[in-house]
Order: structure tokens, then sequence, then C-alpha cells
């Protein structure tokens, strides 16, 4: 059995330990759960993002029911019908306002101060949610399912990418859709919310400040 | 003051703010708007287009369709990669040719895998297209191609009588008995699932039927009808009056003009760009898209939050109060 020394007693180190201090210097409850935040986050801009979640909740919540009774239920039930609609429009709502929350980062330079990995992030969100519902547009079975694929074959075969991301093959599209993409698309929000929780929002430009990312001023 | 936020916000008046109570307004607001939206408006559901369809609304344009795979002379047969060899074909620009570097990894033989084969089932039990199957596999590829061009040539005047695609005499061969059988196989149904045979019961690639039906001009007319085609913007519209996939508009925004969409005289020189428009716009969506992703290490696009002093606006009550 290993000897533990008086200082080591007193001052435990392990993998676990170190996590934990890391979790804890880097992102504190009272950063994850803030009750107080700097009085410009006062504006209507700042509801974009946390609109664009909520959507996000609906097409995700909405996906799973269409996923659970299989891609025929909607053409077939008046039940499966609304929840594919609660999935279309939530699918809507979600872009709308994740397009709002991209133009009202942009003209605030939401990236100053060391946030242009948040802005980053964001960027990839928005590629890949464009990807997922793509897929999702494909994988409706009815007649526009069946033209995007027929029309969209051209642009990935172009791409080089048409014979492994092939838009004529459903299963292919569907799989993709209702698993990896909303996967990889959840994870990158949620890396996205924990790095402005890091960092918290971003001041308001000043007038001597350069528009850029200057991790000299950042906040962690 | 250890917090680096604490630091950050240093000057800055804090408030009291319930991050949570602002999420469940959120979700409950959105909750509203998604079921009042899908409530009111439902969602399109237009049902797609069957072969068997095709070929009993237009038969003409159906047998013209199955001809020109039977001849090698569709889209698809002359497609390139990813479905066939076809010198020459593949989108380029310059030295980059990602299609062609791909190389042909969905193979597709649109005599054989669109007619010969499906005729080949629908013969069992009919002396008629066995004989006809017959005689065309024995011809030579010139006497083939003379019949298929013969045939194609009299198709432009087709008339459809009591059903059945009637063409002025000629020498076709054995020819229209295969596209009688071809259009007897699609009306039934049958055609559906001989195009999705691969050995497996379970199939859920339909790589064949669509490519089959995108080479007719019967489901590309429909698409028109309801502006979903290229040319109209159609990547982000649905069927009906319905938001499609509006984000793509930058995307749909180059094929409306030239020369993306065909020959334009620019300083005297005519440029046209249609041959390989897909994959002109797909390098440059890419490019706008990591431009977009580097904005904040890109002079110019970073600076120009400050000169549009759009931001004012937004922190206008922040500034007012200092």
């Amino acid at each position: 059995m290993r000897e533990v020394s008086p200082a080591q007693q007193a001052e435990p180190s392990s993998w676990t330990l170190s996590l934990r201090r890391l979790i804890q210097r880097t992102l504190p409850l009272t950063h994850l759960l803030p009750d107080r935040q700097p009085v410009f986050v006062g504006s209507w801009v700042y509801i974009f993002g946390v609109v664009s979640i909520a959507g996000l909740i609906w097409v995700v919540a909405s996906g799973v029911v269409l996923a659970l009774f299989g891609p025929q239920w909607w053409h077939q039930s008046g039940v499966g019908r609304f929840v594919n609609s609660l999935h279309l429009w939530s699918v809507q709502v979600f872009f709308v306002f994740m397009v709002l929350h991209l133009w009202g980062q942009y003209f605030m330079a939401g990236w100053r101060d060391g946030r242009a990995k948040t802005w980053m992030v964001g960027v990839v969100i928005f590629a890949f949610s464009i990807v997922t519902a793509f897929t999702g547009f494909i994988s409706q079975q009815n007649f526009d399912g069946q033209w995007i694929a027929v029309n969209a074959k051209d642009a990935t075969n172009a791409a080089g990418i048409g014979s492994f991301f092939n838009v004529l093959n459903f299963g292919q599209m569907y799989g993709l859709h209702i698993v990896l993409l909303p996967m990889l698309v959840g994870t990158l929000v949620g890396v996205h919310v924990l790095l402005v929780r890091i960092k918290g929002v971003v001041r308001p430009i000043e007038k001597k400040q350069p528009a850029q990312p200057a991790g000299e001023k950042s906040a962690s | 003051m250890d917090d680096p936020q604490d630091r950050y916000y240093a000057g800055i008046r804090m408030i009291r703010f319930d991050l949570v109570k602002e999420f469940v307004l959120a979700l409950l607001a959105v909750s509203i708007v998604v079921i009042g939206l899908a409530g009111v408006f439902s969602s399109p559901d237009d049902p797609a287009v069957t072969i068997q369809t095709w070929a009993t609304k237009d038969p003409v344009d159906f047998v013209t369709t199955a001809t020109s795979e039977l001849a090698y002379q569709s889209g698809t047969a002359q497609y390139g990669p990813p479905y066939t060899n076809t010198a020459g074909a593949g989108q380029a620009v310059g030295p980059i040719a990602p299609q062609s570097w791909a190389g042909v990894g969905n193979p597709i033989d649109t005599a054989k895998d669109f007619v010969l084969q499906p005729l080949g089932y629908a013969a069992v039990g009919n002396p008629t297209l066995t004989k006809a199957l017959q005689t065309y596999t024995a011809a030579s590829s010139d006497q083939q191609q003379t019949w298929l061009t013969n045939y194609t040539n009299a198709l432009a005047d087709a008339t459809v009588t009591n059903d059945e695609v009637t063409v002025a005499s000629g020498d076709y061969g054995p020819v229209p008995d295969l596209m009688t059988g071809m259009l007897g196989l699609a009306r039934t149904g049958a055609l559906d699932g001989l195009l999705l045979n691969s050995g497996n019961l379970y199939q859920t690639d339909f790589t064949k039927p669509l490519l089959f039906m995108g080479d007719g001009s019967y489901l590309s007319g429909l698409a028109a009808d309801q502006h979903l085609t290229g040319d109209q913007w159609g990547m982000m519209n649905e069927t009906g009056q319905y938001p499609g996939q509006t984000w793509l508009w930058l995307f749909s925004f180059w094929y409306q003009f030239a020369p993306f969409n065909g020959p334009a005289t620019i300083m005297g020189q005519t440029i046209d760009w249609s041959a390989n428009t897909d994959l002109i716009v797909i390098m440059l969506m890419i490019i706008l898209t990591a431009l977009l992703a580097f904005v904040p290490f890109t002079p110019i696009l970073r600076d120009i939050p400050r000169w549009v002093p759009v931001y004012r606006v937004i922190w206008r009550r922040y500034y007012r109060g200092r």
C-alpha cells in the first residue's frame, strides 16, 4: 500500500479531483446558472438564442414521436400528421430565431474578448442544422421529398460525395436524420451554451475598442 | 475579486436575472406558436409519384424514357460518376474534379437494370415478350442502335390509342414489343418493385426507380407546376404554399442568373458556367461558410459591426444610462 504524506493528506490529488477542480474553476455553478447578469442583457436580442433552443426542443420532441411510430405513420394517421406539423413548424421557428441570433451576434461582434470559439461553434451548428433539415426533407416519403432527392443528387455527385452520401437512398438519409445528425447538433448546442456560460456575455462595443477577438480581455 | 467574470464586468451594474424562468417562458411561448401553427396550417403531404402513375398518366413520356434507357441515351446513361463511366462527363472547375476523383461508386447499366432485367421477369409465360427479348439480345449492336434510333424518332409523333402507344410503321425490330411489355409492367405497378430488387427482402435504397423517373419529363413537369425546380428557387420551396428550406436562399440564389445558368457576356467575353454550376455553387458556399466561421479573424468583416452601428440600437438603454 502506498504511503500518503501529511501534505498529500491535506491536499489530496487524483485524476478525479483534478477534473473536479478544473470544472469548478472553469464553470462554477454560479456561472452555469447565474442569478445576476450585467444590465445590458436587458435587450431583446438576447431572447433569440434561448428561443432557438426552445424551438430545438420541440424539433427533437416531435421528431422522437415520429421516429417512435415509424416513417409511414404520419401519412396514414391524423395524429401522426399533426405531430409532423409540429415538427415542420418547430423547425421553421428554430431556423428563424437561429438566423436572428446569428445576425444579432454579428452586429454585436459577439466574438470579442476571447469568444471566437463560441462564434465558430455557432456557425458549425448552423451548417449542420442545414444538413440535418435537408436529410429530413428528403425523408418525408412524399412528392416533395422525392423531388428534392432527384434534384439534389446533382450537387452531391458534383461534390464527389454522391456514392457514400446517397440522397436517393432513403434508409441512409433517414438514419442520418433521426440519429447521427441530431446527436451532433445537440452536442454542439450543448458545447455552445457551455462556452457562453463559461465566458459570460460579451460587453457592449466601446468606441475605442477594436471589433476583434482580443484574448487579453478574456473572462477566463 | 477572483472571479474572472467579475473582473470582466467591472464597472457595469449587475441586475437580478432568472435564467430558468426566462427559459421556461421562452419554451411556453414557442409551444403556443408551434402548436398554433401546426393546428391552423397543418403540413403538406402530396403523395410520391410512382412509376405506375407515370406510365398511366403519360405513357408516351414513359416509353420515350424507357427507350432512351435501352439506347444508353438517357440522362442517367450519360451521367458519368457515380453511375457510369461516360467519357468527359462529370463537373469540373479547372483541375478540381471531385466527381471524377470519386469514381463510379454506384454503377448503373441503364439498359440492363431499367429495361432488360425487369422484362426478363415479365417474359416468363409470355411468348411474345420472350421472343422479342431473344431477338433483341441476339442482334448486333449496330442493328439494336438502328431499331432504337428509328423508334425514338417515331415516338416524337406517337399517339395513345386504347391505352397503347402507337407510332407510324417503320423498321423497329422487336423494340415496340419490348416497350409494350415495359408499359404493361409499369401500369400494374410491378416495375416499381422490380427496380428495387436487390436480392434482399428488405429494401430502403430507391436509387434506381428515382433515377429512372428523373430521366423522364413527367416528374420534372410536376415539380415545375409546384415551383420546385432549381431555376424557380425550388430548393427553398415546398409543395403548396408552405415554407420549405428557406435557409437555402443563398444556395438557390446562384442558380437564378447567368453565367451560372446560361451564357452571359461579361466585358465582351461569353461566359457559361451552366455545365458545372453545381460544383461552382458548392465551392462558393463552402468558401462563404468558412468566411462566416472565420469572421472573428477576418479584417473588414469583423470591423463592419463597428462601422454599421446596429449595436447602438441593441444596447441603446445601456449607452443612454451611462
